[in-house]
Order: structure tokens, then sequence, then C-alpha cells
């Protein structure tokens, strides 16, 4: 502590455990930022090597697997990869897990089932749920019952549950509005006025809700004027607001309402309002023809005339405006604008396609590109987009990798040999002090259990000793009084130095077991410089040794994926074209035939408008 | 011009109501369904050239990733982070919105993957950011820590101002 202390340092705070899966967590941050394919890709790496792993109660995930492979599915999902996701949300399902967890995998599996058109599998996935339901998706669960049965034709079974939402906080206003749709698809005509009649009156906050009355208040609207109720549907008509998103549409048909009563007088406020607004609006063109047709009705033949004139320049710019736009696809600018990054980042992305040069008039499909299978044709052609930059990208990188295998290669396969062959040398006389070192430890051992003095021996005594045994066998052949006498004095001499060996054993052994501790310091140095050379000596090989045929595996891989990408983006990106072209060639007919009726009408006008004159005249 | 108004209130009407119903996807569902298939080839590939990259880039002996992650109660807003590995600038990264509420939300951010010997080493954080009331919030810390021979991921956890020199944890994950 003292060193952290004087270094100013804070010693590593080491967390009980981890706070999360570190790897689960990336996956997350991924997720949250909409960047779904990185998050997959962490993720499911991570739960696959937890499915791997012999004792998986020790790896980090083991308390959040049942969560990963739920957010496994969702990020699926979300990615709009149904197939997997629903695989893996039905694992959830199988698993031993949370009946929350379960309730929320069966209506996420449930919405995968009505998405890919398939009610009965998604009313099936509702019916597993049970018991416990997350808060935040109980009013979820039922709307979306109501929608799987409307769309199954069965508005009947769908009236309960949505009569059961009209009080939810989330869904109240679109419960209100399916309701009315569901009693008119069932037949309840009265009942459904009065329903969409109440779901138009609904307090509304947020954009959605207030759209959602405005759709209401047309929807009825439209209904009433369907039994030729005009006068009855113009109060709703009229309660559309202005700057909604229905406004255009509820203009239109309040004008025609009050043309079927033959109040053109009231006819032609609404028109006027709409005529003025974007006029690449379909109502707004129809406007712009109805207009003059109800001052013509009211005899005001020279107004309708400057109207119909005005409404034949707009049709003929407008034509342009298409024909220009039809060429533009045709020469694939859509999609190039489709991909562009700047476009993608903005979410109103659509309506600034318009504004880039040689980009079609987005305004004329608003329609389509709202349309779901328009949406997922599009959100597949950008995912595809978004993958072919991925792989080239990757293939890229694989060059790179080349050449760093290749310089590590040619740094170490030099060096190596020489390396190894002084390591050699090294390793036998590690390996036989390693020995020497084993047999030494072994002798203290040996002392501790039976004293052995002479073992303590020094050098010199023992060459003492030794030079005593061979001066004992040279006497062999000395004369008896020769022998004796010297024999006593090397008794003596050995007397002496075993006496020492005695008196010094313990003062001897204590010094031989500190150097011996010392030595094995030494030695666990040595071992650790051993094995740290060993480590260092695998890495230099693992550095470039086995990554050749994975390079070249993924290489080839990611070559027939660019293909695939291209082939798919080819396919799609047509389907585009095509559905973006027949939608423009489509309007570009309707304004040909206004443009002919506004043509027949100005020349019509004009004559009525000099006879009238004419009359005027004479009269006065 | 009454049989038009006849002709486009069902018309109008069916629109509108057809909006609840499902859309038939049948005739984009196989080119779908191919879509699906190429994403999980890429994913594969993603994951295999990820595991080779890593191998190669930062081999297990020498491995050490530092990853962020925001406390549950965050009381600032996280402007940017800075790491430095003995002395030496490991990451500077500047938080967007959308990352910063990816943390917030409970993401882990990894801020560095890189490469030390093993030993002893130092770690140093500096964190930038705003308090609630508008004030510049700055704070750091001076962290040691061992690299063995295995992987050393450490995590760092931000807890903000008010718990001294608890506003930034390290963790051995």
């Amino acid at each position: 502590m003292l060193a952290f202390a004087l270094a100013g340092l804070v010693p590593l705070t080491l967390n009980a455990e981890s706070p999360t899966d570190m790897y689960f967590g990336e996956a997350l941050y991924y997720a949250h930022q909409g960047q779904y394919f990185e998050a997959l890709e962490r993720l499911d790496a991570e739960v696959s090597q937890h499915q791997g792993v012999d004792e998986p109660e020790l790896d980090t995930l083991y308390r959040y697997i049942a969560d990963a492979e739920f957010s496994l599915g969702d990020f699926e999902l979300r990615y709009r990869m149904h197939h997997r996701a629903g695989r893996a949300i039905r694992a959830v399902l199988e698993g031993a897990v949370d009946e929350t967890v379960r309730n929320d995998a069966a209506y996420r599996l449930a919405k995968i089932h009505f998405q890919k058109g398939q009610a009965s599998d998604a009313l099936a996935a509702l019916d597993r749920i049970e018991g416990k339901i997350p808060e935040g998706i109980r009013d979820d669960i039922e709307f979306l019952r109501a929608n799987i049965l409307l769309a199954s034709d069965r508005p009947g079974d769908a009236i309960a549950w949505l009569e059961a939402l009209e009080n939810s906080p989330r869904f109240g206003g679109f419960a209100s509005y399916n309701l009315g749709v569901a009693l008119l698809k069932d037949g309840q005509r009265t009942a459904a006025i009065e329903q969409l009649a109440k779901a138009g009156q609904r307090e509304a906050r947020t954009p959605d809700e207030l759209a959602i009355r405005d759709k209401a208040n047309l929807v009825l609207g439209s209904v009433l004027i369907e039994t030729d109720l005009y006068a009855e549907a113009r109060p709703y008509l009229n309660r559309v607001r202005l700057d909604g998103p229905f406004s255009n549409k509820a203009l239109l048909s309040a004008g025609w309402a009050s043309v079927s009563d033959e109040n053109y007088e009231r006819a032609v406020v609404p028109w006027s309002i709409l005529a003025d607004r974007e006029v690449t609006d379909p109502a707004t063109q129809e406007a712009m023809l109805a207009l003059p047709f109800a001052y013509g009705k009211l005899d005001v033949h020279g107004r309708a005339a400057v109207y119909y004139g005005r409404a034949l320049d707009a049709f003929g710019t407008e034509i342009d405006k298409l024909d220009r736009s039809i060429d533009s696809i045709r020469e694939g600018k859509f999609l190039e604008a489709l991909i562009r990054e700047e476009i993608r980042r903005n979410q109103d992305w659509v309506i600034r396609l318009r504004s880039l040069p040689e980009a079609p008039e987005t305004y004329y499909m608003l329609e389509l590109l709202a349309s779901h299978d328009f949406q997922t044709g599009l959100q597949n052609y950008l995912d595809l987009a978004d993958l072919h930059r991925k792989l080239t990208s990757w293939k890229q990188g694989f060059d790179s990798f080349d050449e760093m295998v290749g310089i590590r290669r040619g740094h170490y396969e030099p060096l190596l040999p020489s390396v190894d062959e002084e390591f050699r040398a090294l390793d036998s006389r590690i390996r036989l002090r390693t020995e020497q070192h084993r047999m030494l430890v072994k002798r203290k051992n040996d002392l501790l259990t039976t004293p052995r003095p002479e073992f303590l021996a020094t050098r010199e005594e023992q060459a003492l000793l030794a030079r005593l045994e061979v001066l004992d066998a040279a006497l062999e052949d000395a004369d008896e009084a020769t022998a004796r006498r010297y024999r006593q004095r090397i008794r003596r001499l050995r007397g002496s130095i075993f006496f020492t060996l005695q008196t010094e054993y313990h003062e001897r052994l204590a010094r031989f077991d500190a150097h011996l501790t010392e030595l094995n310091d030494a030695m666990a140095i040595l071992q650790a410089a051993y094995d740290e050379y060993v480590r260092t000596r695998q890495a230099a090989t693992h550095s470039y040794e086995g990554y050749q045929d994975p390079l070249d595996g993924l290489r080839a891989r990611v070559d027939q994926s660019i293909t695939t990408v291209l082939r798919l983006m080819a396919r799609q990106g047509r389907d585009l074209e095509v559905a973006a072209i027949e939608e423009l060639t489509a309007r570009r007919s309707r304004l040909a035939n206004y443009r002919d009726k506004a043509r027949f009408a100005l020349a019509d006008s004009y004559d009525r408008a000099t006879q009238q004159q004419a009359r005027s005249g004479e009269l006065q | 011009m009454r049989r038009i108004v006849a002709k486009l209130a069902p018309v109008l009407c069916a629109v509108l109501i057809g909006a609840s119903a499902g859309a038939d996807e049948a005739d984009v569902r196989s080119l779908d369904e191919q879509v699906q298939e190429i994403k999980s080839d890429v994913l594969g590939i993603a994951s295999e050239l990820n595991n080779l990259e890593e191998r190669l880039l930062y081999p297990s002996g020498t491995q050490v990733a530092v990853f962020v992650e925001m406390a549950e109660k965050d009381t600032f807003r996280l402007d940017a982070i800075q790491v430095h590995i003995d002395g030496e600038l490991a990451a500077h990264h500047i938080y967007s919105f959308n990352e910063l509420e990816a943390l917030e939300k409970g993401g882990v951010q990894r801020v560095y993957t890189g490469n030390i010997p093993t030993g002893q080493h130092e770690l140093s954080v500096s964190v930038l950011g705003k308090l609630k009331n508008g004030n510049d919030y700055e704070q750091s810390g001076t962290f040691t820590f061992s690299k063995g021979v295995e992987p050393k991921t450490l995590g760092i956890t931000l807890a903000g101002p008010g718990l001294g020199d608890r506003g930034i944890e390290v963790g051995d994950w």
C-alpha cells in the first residue's frame, strides 16, 4: 500500500463479480444504436462459446444465458432475419426460463408469424401465453391478437378484444378506430358508424393519436357518402384537421359530398384550399380539375377557364417531371440515391431524396414507399448494400493479413533455427542443473531424517579423508611396526576431521539449508525465464503458422458472398425499380387523362364564357 | 360527376380500411428468404474473421481489452473518455448521442484492444462531461493491474460525481 501511496496510485479495485457479461454488454451497446449486424455477430459468438464450455456455470454468461438467447432472437428479428429469429425464440419457449420471459418470447414469435402472413401460427403462439405477463407488453399482446383476427377475416372475434383495449393509454385511439373497422367488416353498419363517430371525437395528444382520429372521421365520412348520406358525411369530414396527413383526402371528399348535393358553392371552399396545395398529391391534382368544374356549374365560366388553364399547365409540368423521374429510375439513379449514406442517416431521407440531382420525384412515390411490400424490399436492398460494403472492405483486408503473415514469416524463419540450436544446448544444461538441484533437495531431506555429518564435509576435508584412505592402503606392504605407528597417526587425523564434522554439523546443515533456499529462488527465476522463452518461441511460430488455410477459405467465402449479394441486389433493385416505375407510370397516365379532360374542359369553358359575354352584350 | 363520387367512396374506404389488414407478401417472400440466408452466411464469415483477426493481431499472451460501462444511476452526461496504459494514449473517445444512450441503457463499450507484456502496468482514465446543472465535470484516476499469460479484460465503471474516488472504478472482468 505504501508503494501505491507514494506513487499517487490507487490499487485496482476488483469488483466482487463482473456486473454483466461484457461481451453480452458489448452486443447490447451495438443493438441500442441500431447496429444489429454487429450486435448479432458478437452475441452469436458469445452464446456459441458458452454452449461449448465444459463447465457453463463458471462462465460469465451463465447468469444471463436466457436473456442472451432471447436477445439473440430479438436482434435477428430487428435485423429482419425472421427465419433465424423464429428458431431462437422457439428455443427460449422450449427452455427452462422465467414465465415472463417465455410469455415475451411467445409474443415476439406471434409478431414474426404475423409479419410473415402466418395468421394461424401467430394466434397459436399467442395462445401459449399463460401466467405472469410482462406489464409493458400486456396491451401489445391483445392489440396484436385483435389485428391478427382482423387480418384473418374474423372481425367478429376481434371485436371483444378491441372493446377491452379502448381505455388502453397506448392503444386506446387505435383500438377505437379498429373496432369501428371490425364492426363495419362484420356487417354491423349502424354500430360501426357510432363507433367511428366515437373514435373521431376521442381526446388525442400525440401526432399518432391525432392522425388516427382524423382517419376515423375520414372513413366515417366516406362510409356515409357511399350510402348517399352526403349532408351527414360533411361534419365528419370537416372534423379532419387541415394540417393532418388525411387533410387532402378529407377536403376532396368534402367537396364531392357537396357536389353530390348539387351545392357547388359549398364545394368550391374545400377544393380552393386543396388546389393550392402540393401539386404532386393525387387529391390536389383531382381538386385542380374539380374546382373549375364546380365554377362551371355555377356558370362562372371565365374563372373556370382560368383554373382549367392553370391545371393544364401544372399537369404538363408534372408529366414532364414524371417522365424525367421514370428515365432517372431506368438509368439506375434511384437505387444509387437510396444507398447514399447521408440520405440514410436522416429520418426524412425519403423526402430528401428528391433534392438530389437526377433523383426521381419521391413525392409521387410516398404511398408506394410507405407500403409494407416496398418497405420490405427496400430494407432488404439497403441491408444487401450494407453487406456488400462490409464484404468489400474485408476482401481488401485479406491482402493486409497476407502481408502481415509474410513479414512475420520473413522475420522469424531465418532466425529460429539458430535460436533453436542455441536453446537446445542451453536446454540440456538447464536440465542438468535442474536434476542437480533435485538431488540436493533430496539430500537435505535425507539429512533431516538421518544425520550424516560426512555429507557436509568441505572439499578440503573430503580430499584429506581420501588421502588418508590412500595412505592407509599403502601401509599394507609396510612392516608391522611402521604400519602401526602411521595407522595411529592416520586415525588421529581422521578423528580430528570427524570431530570437526560432528561439532559443526548443525551449523553446516543450517548453512546448507540457507544456500539451498537461495538456490531455490534462483531455480524459480530460471524456470520462469524458461517458461517465458517457451511461450515466446511458440508465439513466434503461431504468429505466422496456421493462417493460410483459414484465410484462403474465408477469402473464397467472401468472394462467393459478394457474388451472391450482387445478384440479390440486382434482383431486389430491379423489383424496386419496376414497382417505382409502375407507380410513376400509373400516376403519369392518370395525369395524362386529367390533362386531356382539362384541355377539352378549357375549350368548353372558353366557348361558354364567350357565349355568356355575347349574351350579356346583347342584353345590354 | 355523381357517378364518380359513387365510385370514389368505396375505393377510398377500402384503401383506408385495408390499412389495418396484413399485406400480401407472397411475391417478395422467396427473395426475402434468400436475403436472410446471405445475412446468415455473412454473419458467419464476420465471426470467423473476427476470431482470426484477434488471433493474428492480439495473441492471448499479450492481449488486453478495456471496456466501459455506466453505473445504473447516471448523474452526468459523458462527453469523452481518455485511457492511457503505462503513459501511452490507448484510447480517446468522444461520445455521440446514440453511443451515450446505448451506454445508459446498459450497453458495454469496448474502448480499446491491444497488446502489452506480462507484468505490472498502470492504467489512467480521464473522463470529461457535464453535470445536470450545466457545470463541467472532469475526473481522472490511475490504477495498477497485473498482466498474466492469459488475455486481460479490464472494465471501467463510470459512476459520475458525488462518489469521490469511486466515480471511476476499474475492475478485472
